[in-house]
């Protein structure tokens, strides 16, 4: 048994915790101890991206209670491919708060700390009530981290936050037990293995229980008719919480990967590829929404949040196609929009401060005091978002063109494009709007808080906006990587193993 | 039995999404609580109905399922956190705009 698995969840706990028993402590200590941890956390991914990359399934029976009796961590290389993307998001934007937003309330060292707790266990966890946990774990930091601060809006924004998702989390709970009442598992191997053995007559309501949670996740991922709350949410978020929040659409991404690929999978009989029906028209309908939304938004947050449904709308049309092709292009992408969504949100925030009270709106405002610079990193940003060469946006879309068949393609191909464009325009106008059509001195606005760039702010933005182009730089083998991470997923045999005498 | 408690758990799950729908704050609060019991009763369902049946197997013919016993203890304390952090942001909503409406304004005649 390996116990590194255990350590992306233990770090943030111990940091978390020592950080609330010390919360009289100075903020710079509990800045150190708080960058200290994150930061140790993307080592950390890294090897376990290592371990994972042998292609073997890894349990950690906790207590070693062994499966399916016990709670299990999985580590395969999608959970390390999560953890990666997490570990550098987070990274970069604890390294942003620490600029000041983390000032604005006594405890949002720990409450981030909690948060990255939630989101690893999410994805390390291979048990289904244990992911349960893990989601009310980082929704109830979430809860906390989107009012910090305090704002009006932000507590507008909060309690619908709230209420939706505790409604989602009592829907979760009826799915989840629905499932155990008629399998008697909650561990996803083991629940994969029962689910093809069913009998037919049971057959309609286990798959109500996967809808079930089909609508769960899609609550957390911002699928469809599920996603108005996102806007507003992530709009209202101080800026670094709004770049760690990148990923949490994409936790509920994985978890529909994850259910669907493993318990409703190919090996499921009778509810084999139970919502693959489903999630295409979803995923289509999602991104022209997002789209829609982008070219009405009027202020750059906002604008950015539906930039984020796109996204999502995108990865999902991956996941619809269920192909290996079109999984690895979309696990490619899910790296790609994270991070640069994560430096998109950094970035709005560092030209708002420029603007003074306009802030992030997208009408005339004097000039920036550094346009030349953020401009730059805007057009970067914009491009690689839109999914123009040479950024890994580009690559990531042309994947997923190139791996769609017959008449999915003709319209994957008009939505993608037609989207992608639609997009060009909005944040070519957003651009024009804050760089170029400058009303010369202040104009019955309060004067512009004209402080130039924070240095470390800056770096934490321009990393995460050149994840993009080592993105690109690294294509081979991160590529590589992510194929063989879409056939261990498409192969639910290895899996299926791991409950009747997996290796531990 | 098995009649009794599912019209329960419906009639409880009705009045929570109609007290969920009211949109002021303290009806969705006492919906959610609502709602919470409802799921929770399900899931103790879940592991089968049933009296006077230990938690081990092999004692008597029957056996009552633990696991759904120690669910509904996981999901009883989440909810009564949430519910508890709800409530401490209605109160600052309360405080912020003067209204209980859950849009943090009174809607539109």
């Amino acid at each position: 048994m390996n116990h590194l698995l255990i350590l992306p969840i233990l770090l943030p706990l111990f940091t978390g915790s020592l950080l609330l028993i010390g919360h009289r402590l100075e903020l710079s200590t509990k800045r150190r101890l708080s960058l200290a941890a994150c930061w140790l956390l993307l080592p950390l991914a890294f090897v376990l991206l290592w371990l994972a990359g042998d292609g073997q399934l890894r349990l950690y029976a906790l207590g070693n209670w062994q499966p399916p009796f016990g709670i299990v961590l999985m580590l395969d290389r999608l959970a390390a491919l999560m953890l990666l993307a997490t570990a550098l998001l987070a990274a970069m934007a604890l390294l942003y708060a620490c600029r000041g937003d983390d000032a604005l309330g006594p405890n949002f060292h720990a409450l981030f700390q909690f948060q990255l707790l939630g989101i690893n266990g999410a994805f390390l966890t291979g048990d289904l009530f244990n992911l349960f946990v893990f989601f009310e774990i980082l929704l109830i930091a979430s809860y906390s981290l989107l009012v910090h601060g305090n704002s009006g809006r932000q507590i507008r924004a909060g309690m619908h936050y709230v209420v939706l998702n505790l409604a989602g989390s009592a829907l979760f709970l009826i799915g989840v037990s629905l499932l155990y009442g008629l399998t008697g598992t909650l561990n996803m191997a083991d629940l994969a293995v029962r689910v093809a053995a069913v009998d037919p007559e049971r057959a309609p309501l286990l798959a109500a229980g996967g809808f079930l949670l089909l609508v769960v996740f899609g609550l957390k991922a911002a699928i469809l008719p599920l996603h108005f709350w996102l806007s507003s949410t992530y709009s209202s978020a101080v800026p670094s919480v709004a770049a760690l929040f990148a990923i949490m659409t994409k936790v509920g991404i994985y978890a529909i990967l994850r259910v669907f690929s493993l318990i409703f999978g190919s090996e499921a009989g009778s509810l084999a590829h139970l919502i693959q029906g489903w999630l295409w028209p979803l995923a289509l309908l999602t991104l022209l929404m997002g789209v829609i939304g982008a070219l009405a938004a009027r202020e750059l947050q906002r604008l950015l949040a539906c930039l984020v449904v796109v996204s999502v709308g995108t990865l999902l049309a991956g996941l619809a196609l269920g192909t290996a092709q079109s999984l690895s292009a979309a696990l490619y992408y899910l790296l790609h929009s994270t991070w640069v969504a994560g430096g998109l949100f950094l970035l709005a925030d560092l030209i708002a401060r420029q603007r003074g009270a306009i802030a992030g709106e997208l009408i005339a405002a004097p000039a920036l005091h550094q346009p030349l610079l953020l401009g730059g990193l805007f057009f970067a940003g914009a491009i690689s978002v839109t999914g123009l060469p040479p950024f890994s946006g580009f690559i990531g879309k042309l994947m997923l063109l190139q791996s769609a068949q017959g008449s999915a393609r003709l319209l994957l191909w008009t939505v993608l494009l037609l989207g992608g464009f639609a997009l060009l325009i909005t944040m070519s106008r957003a651009g024009s709007q804050i760089f170029w059509r400058a009303v010369n001195g202040p104009v019955s606005q309060p004067p512009v808080a004209s402080e130039r760039v924070d240095l470390i702010r800056l770096i934490a933005c321009a990393s995460l906006l050149s994840c993009s182009l080592l993105l690109v730089i690294l294509a081979k083998p991160l590529l590589a990587y992510v194929q063989a991470t879409a056939l261990q997923l498409l192969d639910v045999a290895p899996y299926l193993q791991l409950v009747s005498g997996g290796k531990l | 039995m098995e009649v009794v408690f599912a019209i329960t758990l419906g009639f409880m799950t009705a009045c929570g999404i109609y007290l969920l729908l009211r949109a002021r704050i303290v009806p969705v609060v006492l919906g959610l609580t609502l709602l919470s019991y409802a799921v929770n009763l399900f899931i103790f369902a879940m592991g089968r109905l049933g009296g006077g049946l230990p938690a081990i197997i092999g004692k008597q013919a029957g056996y009552s399922d633990p696991v759904p016993q120690a669910l509904v203890l996981t999901a009883i304390v989440i909810g009564f956190a949430m519910t508890a952090f709800v409530l401490v942001l209605a109160l600052r909503n309360l405080k912020a705009f003067a209204t209980d409406h859950v849009d943090s304004r009174e809607p539109r005649p």
